[in-house]
């Protein structure tokens, strides 16, 4: 404190309030941040788009040390720095808001506020709650709020926890002298649309004593609260846009990219679809976060869902698999109405499920590649009640050799393939029954490399040929334009368009980014 | 132990249920205890009531140290072999038939420091050998029994220690020394509960670890501090029981570890973590010894007992988490 701070020089251009140059960080078979370069002025909100998978929450997390990337600079305040933990970042002024609110919901309000950096309000280890209390109701009158500091967390509205959020972050002003960095990652997706005013509210505040990163999945927030915008793509920066003037239409151009010209999604090989009755039908389906979902789904024809997150499609799909209840409609397979009330009806009708989260909930890892083949259709591999080898090597192999999954024998353990040897054999799981009619694909593409998706497309598209209804939900705009007959557009937990997709005659993804934000 | 499925959507009420939770021991007691009252004029006189009272005074105290390690969403098994030892240790240290030794209260303090040291095993076990905390804890009980077994050595020793036969003999206000204790207990769990960072932060890890951990505390030496702190409990506990029998068994705690959970979890205490304390473990505690003196006196064999307090304990659990089912939640 007794050291004066430096004063910028006030003629040139401040040193930006935190600057990224060249940031690398790889995955296991993913480039993740590919020389991405970011610049955070002192006192502006920054603006950061990206499609899902563009970067944004690897950038976000190297920025406050949860992630260390392999290459490249993160300076604070023109220094460079290495960001080891939350704790070393808040040293330097960063501090994040995470997007799934990270508060303790069984303590009081204060007490978040106030956690890892108690200060005077814990002496000796002993609690001295009138100056905890004193504390937290200093950092939220900073920001205007009325809330009870004493209040349990879990009591409090999602804005309100929001709000205690931002009191919270805004205790790194303790440990660093400077002007402070506030990320909010996705602040706005679990809030109602007068919660998001209050927050924006906050947003133009704490610009007159920090800077602020602000990530959002729905431009129009983007350009209505920020003052610049940077988009990502593919792990790199592609674009800077001050927002006065600007349109969401140039944003989603620099977020989308151009599209990959050769056939990756073997649109040749999409066939004609059989329309005299759709195999899947559902009306007026609800649910906790969907409403009113109408859907058909003919033999052979391939359906995507989009829908930026939270827009209730994933909901829409494990309904239809019974994983999630559902209030009201109708769901008819073939004509026939069906009611879904666990995932054994859905398998009987004939429905499959590939999971998005393949490591935890599509494949069992230390088992081999038989058993995962065979874990729901038992009665393939089986004589009686009992599993019969011969019957089980015999499927097993045979179905390694029509999918052409490498593996070094049906014995290995699933998790020793690689990514998009293990998808085929969590698809061929449903294939092996024979009698398979309806597949619903959750993000079947996650965290598989080029030529492994090109080779998940092309078994979508012999699934198809073969009559199977599909229900995608992609992983990209272009994969959902690619693969798909037919796109359904929600928002907010409705359909609000319907796409027609056939081959040449594709829609542009401008189009539907439109109706999805 | 609870693994949520896929992407829970947040949801507003959260708090749907807790009220219920946090009234329900409360009023079941008012409610047993009435039913019983009405049906047995032995179980209403006064006599009794003390009797329920100070039998109640050690598992009081060892759920106290319990109670804190479910608070954390860990578990804690190593009550019945941390109590051998501590009584093992205390029966041999004050003035009793074996050996020369007088060490009055010193002893006692050495037993409660043996269970500290239990304690902190547990919880180094856990930590930094990533043991979980059900085979760690089961572990060290079985250390502690082996431990005991080694200082009994075939010869039993019975106390003579004036002080320590007194707690369980002399009464103030018409309860025994050892309930005082136990009220003692409750009333420092209580405040460690709500005015210390070692009860907050144990209840905090039982509400989110991770975010924690992203508030940059150091959740590890809380944790062990947490299993310290039981031990201490079971080592009172153990030395509670001495003065109770007048010698030193290997047995001293034989069946507490289960009563104690059992208490803690029909008092509202959640085996999951996050909710509940010492308060409601007392009531918990006072709740189950109502219903196995109660039984007794309106003619159910004691040989029901156990069996009885086994079906308690899952009824509550199952009553505890209502509130929170869904669809395919994964429970281990």
């Amino acid at each position: 404190m007794s050291v004066p701070a430096e004063r910028e020089p006030t003629t040139s251009a401040p040193v930006p309030a935190l600057e990224v140059r060249g940031l690398v960080k790889h995955y296991p078979g993913v480039k993740a941040l590919d020389g991405v370069d970011l610049v955070v002025r002192q006192h502006e909100v920054l603006g950061l788009a990206g499609e899902n998978g563009a970067g944004k929450s690897t950038l976000l997390k190297a920025l406050v040390g949860l992630v260390t990337p392999d290459a490249g600079e993160i300076y604070v305040r023109g220094e460079a720095v290495k960001l080891r933990s939350v704790v070393d970042a808040a040293n330097h002024g960063i501090g994040m808001v995470f997007q799934e609110q990270s508060l303790v919901p069984n303590l009081t309000a204060a007490e978040n506020i106030l956690l890892g950096s108690e200060g005077a309000a814990v002496r000796r280890g002993v609690y001295r709650w009138d100056v905890m209390r004193r504390l937290a109701q200093e950092q939220l009158d900073k920001i205007g709020s009325k809330i009870d500091p004493l209040a349990r967390t879990d009591t409090l509205s999602f804005a309100d926890r929001q709000m205690v959020e931002i009191a919270k972050v805004l205790r790194i002003e303790q440990r660093s002298q400077h002007p402070p960095v506030i990320i909010l990652d996705e602040p706005t997706s679990v809030l109602e649309s007068k919660e998001i005013e209050t927050l924006f509210a906050q947003i133009r505040r704490l610009r007159e004593f920090a800077s602020v990163v602000f990530v959002s999945h729905r431009l129009d927030e983007v350009l209505d609260v920020c003052d610049r915008v940077t988009v990502l793509r593919s792990g790199q920066s592609v674009g800077e846009v001050a927002t006065a003037g600007a349109v969401p239409r140039e944003l989603h151009r620099m977020m989308i990219g151009s599209t990959g010209s050769d056939d990756h999604y073997h649109e040749n090989a999409a066939g004609p679809v059989e329309a005299e009755q759709p195999r899947l039908s559902i009306r007026g389906l609800s649910g906790s976060s969907f409403r009113d979902i109408d859907l058909d789904v003919a033999a052979g024809e391939i359906v995507a869902i989009v829908g930026v997150h939270g827009s209730g499609r994933e909901d829409v799909c494990r309904a239809l698999f019974g994983i999630e209840p559902t209030t009201a409609g109708e769901i008819r397979m073939d004509g026939k109405k069906i009611s879904l009330p666990n995932t054994r009806a859905a398998c009987a009708a004939g429905i499959g499920y590939v999971p998005a989260e393949r490591k935890t909930e599509g494949m069992v890892g230390p088992m081999s590649v038989a058993e995962n083949m065979t874990l729901t259709k038992q009665k393939a591999r089986c004589a009686g009640p009992f599993v019969a080898p011969k019957k089980q090597a015999g499927l097993v192999d045979r179905w390694i050799d029509r999918l052409s999954i490498r593996t070094p024998s049906r014995d290995t353990p699933i998790q020793r393939l690689s990514g998009g040897n293990q998808q085929k054999v969590v698809l061929a799981r449903w294939l092996i029954g024979g009698d398979i009619r309806l597949l619903l694909l959750d993000h079947p593409t996650r965290g598989l490399d080029i030529g492994a998706r090109s080779e998940v497309y092309r078994l979508m598209r012999e699934l198809a040929a073969n009559g199977v209804a599909t229900v995608l939900l992609a992983d990209s705009l272009e994969e959902a334009i690619g693969m798909a007959d037919r796109i359904l557009v929600m928002n907010d937990g409705r359909v609000v368009t319907e796409v027609a997709c056939p081959n040449g005659g594709k829609p542009s993804p401008l189009d539907l980014v439109k109706e999805m934000v | 132990m609870t693994v949520e499925s896929g992407a829970a959507v947040p949801r507003r009420n959260s708090r749907r249920g807790t009220a219920f939770r946090d009234a329900g021991p409360p009023v079941a007691l008012v409610v047993i205890f009435s039913v019983f009252a009405v049906l047995s004029p032995q179980f209403r006189s006064i006599d009794n009531v003390q009797n329920i009272v100070d039998a109640a005074a050690v598992l009081a105290v060892v759920t106290c140290g319990i109670t804190f390690v479910l608070m954390m969403g860990s578990i804690d098994l190593s009550a019945a072999g941390v109590m051998g030892a501590s009584a093992l240790t205390v029966s041999l240290l004050v003035a009793n038939n074996r050996n020369d030794n007088d060490f009055g209260l010193v002893g006692i303090a050495a037993a409660v420091v043996l269970g500290c040291a239990f304690g902190c095993l547990s919880g180094l076990a856990l930590v930094l050998l990533k043991v979980p905390s059900f085979m760690a804890t089961l572990g060290v009980s079985a250390i502690g029994l082996g431990v005991a077994t080694l200082m009994f050595a075939g010869v039993q020793p019975n106390i003579s220690d004036a002080m320590l036969k007194s707690w369980a003999i002399e009464r103030f206000l018409g309860l025994s020394y050892l309930t005082w204790i136990a009220a003692a207990c409750i009333l420092l769990g209580w405040l460690v509960q709500r005015y210390t960072r070692l009860g907050r932060y144990a209840f905090a890890i039982g509400g989110a670890e991770e975010v924690l951990t992203l508030s940059g505390v150091k959740v590890k030496p809380y944790k062990v501090a947490v299993f310290t702190l039981a031990g201490a409990f079971y080592g009172l506990g153990g030395v509670m029981v001495t003065s109770q029998l007048g010698a030193g068994l290997v047995q001293a705690g034989n069946g507490y570890d289960f009563s104690a959970i059992t208490a803690a979890v029909v008092g509202g205490t959640l085996l999951t973590g996050g909710r509940g304390g010492i308060l409601h473990s007392a009531v918990g505690v006072v709740l189950v010894m109502v219903l196995t003196n109660g039984l007794v006196q309106v003619g159910v064999s004691p040989y029901w007992q156990g069996g009885v307090e086994g079906l308690i304990v899952v009824a509550a659990v199952a009553a505890a988490v209502i509130p929170q089912r869904r669809r395919n939640q994964v429970v281990k």
